[in-house]
């Protein structure tokens, strides 16, 4: 099948919210992590960094995946790319 | 079409209503055991009523759902709805290492644990954006199924397979020795029966059922297992906060164990067991520097002791000279063990360390390899998370594209229900150690330090070391895997909730196990002998062969345990770097890239796991003395950038992607018929070409 210019721009958003999200990935797990030691205070009752560890980071995992699930269902039927139901 | 749909809502409706009664009917079965128990009824027989009647309903579950039916039996029939797919996953997720094993590393590393924690859960972005949608939208059965429609032929789906068996067999064996584990404390019974009860109960469900069945067990496995697991830590929080929500409140607790720790560090009695311990271990470094001479030595010394005792003819000298004699070490290799553990407790003589401190290092330099490694475990933990088989088959069981992606936020939601509950146990146990046990008198400690020391000194001891009578950190020894098996104890439940918590673990292992049983068994029957022997197979025959093949692979997992294997800790980890650096880079090629072809996605899967398997067999005293007969004495000193073998897939990953992508760019472009798959997967509503 040939894919028209709407796939392409179907693609191009996709391939733009992922990459975003995966960014804010890197930052919360890999650059909040190596800057651990430097993020130490008072964050309610736990030192920050630890937080982050512990609640902070996984928090946002779960925000980030839930924004794509609902960004991508809305997508498909924006660009009427949504399979049809068997 | 329509009809499809309300009978898809309907059947979800159905569920939720099943598993709502279910729920109900496991806490109403815990009180009424918990009355009984007041009552009167023994520990042991709460203990066999609990495996039992999980065992069976299992079973049970098993026995309703099954099938020979070859959509049902390899993909549940693709219409498990997303939330019931998610709890599926968490169990099939968390593992016997999630449940038992997870807060004791807390317990024992503080902040560098919670790499698992982070890792174990970070994961499942990278599933989410990358891989899921996609695989469902491709729609087939297996992992090498993906790998050998986009790379075209046998070859890689052959690689992918022999991969798949490599990661989830370790890992099955892991997770039957928990099995075997847990069985022999709830009830008892011989380590080698428990192993082979918990197969059976295993085996009734994936044997009749397949993917239909397991899936339906799971849903069931998870609902106790996230129960057990949250009671007693709320339990515990409303001991010493007041506050029933320990995520929320811990921080509290995170300080005044920070307090203690302080405390303890400059306490005098501290410092005095501290020493003993460096002390001894440094006779020990001393005496292993020359095994064959410290051993004929100190036996001489002991034989000497003999002789002169009974020149002096003193009945309790002889007596006191003979038993030490007895007690030395028979030959030189249990010397070098011996003097080997005596080494170990240099850790215990160390300074305290900080629960909160991150990258713990007495320079600079410590400091900074610690930090890299911790990045580098997560990272590890990350791509193997997204790329072992086990999880991602379990996309292709969703209804539609849609569907799989809300599967996976509720996959991670089930999953961050125990992840984020686990640092918070960690440290109330911890201030509870602290501040109740150190400093009692040992006439005066609790009951259940007896019970545990009991069944395996291993796992706790406190010993007087200095003979004050009064117990100090330093002279407590924990074994990680006991944090959680105790804690109703040490927050003074009833016996029940020991058992709830002992089945919970065992949940969590079996239904862990199950899956990695069929990816196994599926790996054999689908993609080696229906894909690539005998494609005109029927399906009959195809199921058959399965349950047949999932059999043998679960009594060799089990024979594989039962020999108790060293370093099963190692091996699990391991699976992960495997699976990031054999797969990942590969599957999300092959989405993300047309221009990926077949010859390097082969050698870029072999490349990835062959460099981290070889990491492995230079860097970790276990495997270096299997392949180079280096004797696990010998301290490791080639370690690359300072990485830890476990984070091995850290060089695997990269050099994946990076040969795929060079050696893409010099063989022809994949076809038009491999370019259109790809356009396939892609969008949810192509139909394949």
């Amino acid at each position: 099948m040939q894919l028209s210019a709407k796939h392409l721009e179907y693609w191009n958003r996709n391939l733009k919210v992922t990459l975003t999200l995966l960014v804010l990935w890197f930052l919360v797990t890999y650059v909040l992590g190596y800057f651990a030691r430097s993020l130490d205070f008072n964050f309610f009752g736990w030192p920050f960094y630890f937080w982050v560890g512990g609640q902070g980071a996984l928090v946002v995992y779960v925000l980030i995946i839930v924004y794509y699930a609902r960004y991508m269902n809305r997508l498909d039927r924006e660009y009427g790319v949504e399979e049809e139901e068997e | 079409m329509g009809a499809v749909q309300s009978s898809q809502k309907s059947f979800t409706q159905q569920l939720k209503k099943v598993y709502a009664f279910y729920t109900g009917g496991f806490v109403a079965f815990v009180i009424v055991l918990a009355i009984l128990e007041q009552m009167g009824l023994p520990r042991q027989t709460i203990g066999y009523v609990f495996l039992i009647a999980t065992i069976l309903l299992y079973a049970g579950i098993g026995i309703i759902s099954r099938t020979s039916e070859a959509s049902e039996y390899y993909v549940a029939g693709r219409r498990v709805p997303a939330m019931f797919n998610g709890m599926a996953v968490g169990a099939d997720w968390m593992s016997a290492a999630s449940f038992i094993g997870m807060a004791g590393t807390l317990y024992l590393t503080g902040y560098n644990g919670l790499a698992f924690v982070m890792g174990w859960t970070g994961g499942y972005v990278l599933v989410a954006l990358l891989l899921a949608p996609y695989l469902r939208k491709f729609g087939q059965f297996t992992i090498p199924d993906f790998l050998g429609a986009r790379y075209g032929g046998h070859v890689p789906r052959f690689i992918g397979l022999v991969i798949a068996i490599i990661c989830s067999f370790t890992y099955v064996v892991a997770q039957i020795y928990g099995v075997g584990i847990i069985t022999t404390r709830l009830t008892g019974v011989q380590f080698e029966i428990g192993i082979f009860l918990g197969l059976a109960g295993i085996l009734v469900c994936s044997f009749l059922g397949g993917m239909k069945a397991v899936t339906w067990t799971q849903v069931a496995q998870y609902i106790i297992l996230i129960i057990a697991y949250l009671i007693p830590v709320v339990w515990l929080s409303v001991q010493q906060t007041g506050f029933p929500i320990p995520q929320l409140v811990y921080g509290q607790q995170l300080q005044k164990v920070t307090q203690l720790e302080e405390k303890l560090a400059a306490d005098p009695k501290e410092n005095e067991v501290r020493k003993i311990f460096a002390d001894r271990a440094a006779v020990a470094v001393e005496k292993l520097k020359d095994v064959p001479k410290s051993f004929a030595e100190g036996k001489a010394a002991l034989e000497k002791q003999v002789a002169d005792a009974r020149a002096g003819g003193d009945a309790e000298a002889i007596k006191k000279a003979e038993e030490a004699l007895g007690k030395f070490p028979k030959d030189e290799a249990a010397a070098a063990a011996l003097w080997g553990r005596e080494r170990g407790l240099a850790a215990r003589g160390a300074p305290i360390s900080r629960h909160a401190q991150a990258f713990p290092g007495a320079t600079e330099k410590a400091q900074d390899i610690s930090r890299r490694n911790f990045l580098a475990l997560i990272f590890c933990l990350m791509i193997g998370t997204a790329a072992l088989p086990h999880i991602l088959m379990r996309y292709y069981t969703t209804p539609s594209v849609r569907e799989a992606r809300n599967s996976v936020a509720w996959s991670l939601f089930f999953i961050f229900l125990l992840y984020f509950t686990a640092p918070a146990l960690a440290v109330l146990i911890k201030y509870v150690i602290y501040s109740d046990i150190t400093g009692t008198a040992f006439a005066s400690l609790p009951a259940w330090v007896q019970s545990w020391q009991a069944v395996d000194p291993g796992l706790l001891s406190i010993v007087d070391v200095n003979a004050d009578g009064i117990v100090q950190r330093a002279e407590i020894s924990i074994g990680g895997d006991i944090v959680v098996l105790a804690t109703p104890e040490i927050a003074g439940l009833p016996y029940v909730v020991s058992g709830m918590v002992a089945a919970g673990g065992l949940a969590a292992a079996l239904s862990t196990a199950d899956g990695l049983l069929l990816t196994v068994a599926n790996a054999l029957s689908h993609d080696l002998y229906y894909k690539m022997i005998d494609p005109n197979a029927p399906t009959q025959r195809r199921v058959l062969l399965s349950k047949i093949l999932l059999l043998v692979v679960a009594i060799l997992a089990a024979l594989v345990a039962s020999q108790k294997p060293a370093d099963i800790l190692f091996l699990v980890s391991a699976a992960f770097s495997f699976a990031a650096a054999g797969f990942f880079p590969a599957l999300v090629l092959g989405i993300f890239w047309k221009r990926a072809t077949g010859i390097a996605a082969s050698l870029g899967m072999l490349a990835g796991f062959g460099v981290t398997f070889y990491y492995m067999t230079l860097t970790q005293p276990w495997l270096r003395d299997v392949f180079y007969g280096i004797p696990r004495t010998v301290p490791v000193t080639n370690l690359w950038w300072d990485i830890q073998p476990i984070s091995a897939g850290l060089w695997g990953v990269p050099l994946g992607f990076i040969v795929i992508v060079l050696v893409s760019l010099v063989t022809p472009a994949p076809d038009r018929k491999t370019q259109e798959m790809v356009e396939h997967v892609r969008y949810p509503n192509l139909r394949a070409a």
